[in-house]
């Protein structure tokens, strides 16, 4: 009877996760469960506070929300946790549980590795999801939620993701409209930089290129509007040069870079302009990316020499076969998940007590079976009696020895036996190997 | 001697492959093992050349093999050096094999240099032989880049991106390394040509004979002064550019094998088999 209830309390605590993402839940029941700064810390501490949670930590982006526990007792704190996040964001728990997955063990492991390596993102391989993780690890460890399980946990897929990204090519190419416009002008001025752009138009998705292109250290910026005011206003914000719209075909003398996106049902460029201007550019490059739809530059431009045009279904076929690139990439990450999750388990089941004080026992056996033999071969003239008296008063020493250490790790605080002083004693030990 | 020429081409094939699965692979170990194998054959080849001209006391230029060689030897230096200059790794692509190419065709040949004539040591000629080959590798280079700038400007313009989008360097790399090697190779050519010329007065006793020779690599000369005069004044770059250094190209070949064996010319010796 005792040794059962002893086995109980020495058992190892499980790693759950309880979460829900863009797969299962709608946005507005995402944005519903969203946690704020604030939210996270107050809620961490009262998952702490609870009697069967052990370490937590609690992430929350525009795509998922998850909590990571270290438990004593699953259904308990499975259970805690969907109250107080029903309680906290003033949601009925129904709502919200059919959403849910509940990872435990490996299948937890696993799950947060592959979130950190963007290999469970909505947009495989964003980078975004490593450093708003790393946020949360942060908010976690000032709240002094998480413990060396997580810590451990969490440090093994920070360097997971590291090697995911690094060995395989799923953050490689541009997933983004803007992004695969800026990868193809590299493409072809090799560097962006001091290249003069024109942006005919305003526009979402003109601006968020714009945006990107001033990332790129752009030069001299036009911008043409068939309203003048609101060119003013936008040539204001990229700290650029407003232009009439007459004076396109002028301005295309000067620059390398044409953004268009109007309104305007035909083209605003034609072949026969594009051509006249070409000769007095010298032949320089010039690069047209027409977002608009009705398209605003004549598609015949792109057989011009040195003039290249892509409209947003060029740029959506750009995307779509990079797309294709970082899933088959995502294959790769995915094997270097498994390895990593072994490996964790590894180190996991042996945080156990029981097995701890057993190596430890073997290995201070180990040592003394050894040396004792050792000086037992020097020492001829001592009859067999006298040998198994030494033998015994080595067994006696270890014995000793070991006593209050294993008093003291079998003893446990409040939350269960001590994790930590576990790992340090498989580290001092060299256990492990 | 043998063995050295036998290092090289060994060096060169390695490097080749090196460069093949750069290509394929990305990896930027088989681009580094790829150049410094080159290096080695370079090298080695280097020290074949040298010992031959130690021994023989004359330039190994005395028939196809030794010219074919020292030709190899030209380009691998050039492409070294642009290497150095512009780091476009992926031309080791065209380089490499080509050096192979010509290193193995020259090791079929027949080894027997004619007589040596003592012309060959004059420093007009070998000042001539050098600067013109030096400057052919460089044009060489500027065929494989412009191969390369049709290549990736296809894939770009026809919005299918492919094996080559990825894998080439950008347009105005390309476009810019092309126009250093045809400035580099003219230069050399024009020195070549000239110190061609000086010794073709100190020999013949005139300037020029109107042998096809001449004709032909005044030719040549006058396709690559027009492609700078036009770039410089009409700004003819990119397309037009590398279609033209291709056919330069085309029009040096020519030059230096098709007046040999097609049409009769006192450099025949140069190319005797």
């Amino acid at each position: 009877m005792k040794e059962v209830k002893n086995k109980k309390n020495f058992a190892l605590p499980e790693i759950v996760l309880i979460g829900l993402n863009h797969k299962t839940a709608s946005v507005e029941l995402r944005e519903c469960i969203a946690f704020s700064e604030e939210e996270i810390a107050t809620t961490l501490e009262a998952l702490h506070d609870h009697r069967v949670i052990r370490e937590v930590l609690l992430f929350s982006t525009c795509n998922r929300v998850e909590v990571l526990l270290i438990s004593d007792n699953r259904s308990e704190a499975v259970e805690t946790t969907k109250r107080l996040i029903s309680e906290y964001k003033t949601v009925p728990i129904d709502s919200f549980e059919e959403a849910l997955y509940i990872h435990v063990g490996d299948e937890a492991i696993r799950h947060i590795f592959r979130v950190v390596s963007s290999l469970d993102s909505m947009m495989v391989g964003e980078p975004q999801i490593l450093g708003q993780i790393k946020e949360a690890y942060c908010a976690a460890t000032e709240n002094k939620t998480s413990g060396v399980i997580l810590n451990r946990l969490l440090h093994r897929a920070f360097f997971v993701a590291k090697r995911v990204r690094t060995e395989t090519g799923i953050g490689d190419h541009a997933v983004s409209i803007s992004y695969a416009a800026i990868e193809l002008g590299r493409k072809i001025f090799g560097t962006l930089d001091e290249k003069k752009v024109l942006l005919i138009g305003a526009g979402e998705m003109a601006e968020l290129a714009m945006e990107h292109l001033l990332r790129n250290r752009v030069g001299e910026i036009f911008v043409s509007n068939r309203t003048f005011e609101k060119g003013l206003e936008l040539a204001r914000r990229f700290n650029g040069q407003a232009i009439r719209f007459e004076e396109i075909e002028n301005c295309l003398q000067r620059v390398d870079i044409v953004i268009s996106s109007t309104g305007s049902p035909d083209f605003i460029l034609t072949r026969d302009q594009v051509k006249k201007v070409n000769r007095k550019r010298r032949n320089c490059p010039i690069f047209f990316i027409d977002i608009a739809v009705p398209r605003d530059i004549d598609p015949k431009i792109n057989r011009l020499t040195n003039t290249y045009v892509y409209d947003i279904d060029d740029l959506k076929g750009v995307i779509d076969e990079n797309i294709e690139d970082r899933n088959r990439e995502a294959v790769k990450g995915e094997r270097i998940v498994d390895e990593n999750v072994i490996q964790f388990r590894h180190w996991y089941k042996n945080l156990d007590v029981v097995s701890t004080i057993v190596a430890l026992r073997s290995k201070l056996d180990d040592i003394a079976r050894v040396e004792t033999k050792k000086t037992l071969q020097s020492l001829n003239h001592l009859s067999e009696t006298d040998c198994e008296a030494i033998r015994r008063m080595t067994n006696a020493f270890i014995k000793k020895i070991l006593h209050d250490p294993t008093l003291f790790l079998k003893s446990h605080t409040k939350h269960g036996p001590k994790t930590i002083c576990l790992d340090v004693t498989r580290k001092l030990f060299k256990l492990d190997e | 001697m043998e063995i050295f020429i036998n290092l090289t081409i060994l060096f060169y094939i390695l490097s080749a492959t090196g460069y093949v699965s750069y290509l394929f692979f990305q990896k930027k170990s088989f681009h580094k093992s790829g150049y410094y194998l080159l290096v080695t054959g370079f090298v080695c080849h280097f020290a074949a050349l040298g010992y031959g001209f130690i021994e023989s006391g004359h330039l190994p230029v005395r028939d196809l093999r030794e010219t074919l060689m020292l030709t190899a030897w030209a380009v691998a230096g050039v492409f070294l050096a642009f290497q150095y200059k512009f780091k476009l790794r992926i031309l080791g692509i065209f380089v490499a094999p080509l050096t192979v190419l010509i290193m193995v065709v020259a090791s079929q040949l027949p080894n027997d240099p004619l007589s040596a004539k003592s012309l060959f040591n004059s420093f007009w000629l070998i000042f001539h032989v050098l600067s013109v080959l030096i400057g052919d590798a460089s044009f060489a280079l500027a065929c494989g880049v412009g191969i390369l700038y049709l290549v990736q400007e296809h894939s770009i313009k026809a919005k299918n991106r492919g094996f080559f989008f990825k894998r080439l360097p950008s347009l105005e790399l390309l476009d810019s390394t092309g126009y250093t090697c045809i400035i580099v190779g003219f230069t050399l050519i024009t020195m070549g040509l000239i110190g061609g010329i000086v010794f073709a007065k100190s020999i013949w006793g005139r300037f020029w004979n109107w042998d096809p020779k001449e004709v032909w690599a005044g030719i040549t000369w006058l396709v690559y002064a027009v492609l700078i005069q036009q770039r410089l004044t009409v700004g003819w770059r990119g397309r037009k550019a590398a279609i033209l250094s291709i056919i330069g190209f085309a029009i040096l070949l020519f030059t230096f094998f098709g007046v040999n064996f097609l049409l009769q010319g006192h450099h025949g010796e140069f190319t005797k088999f």
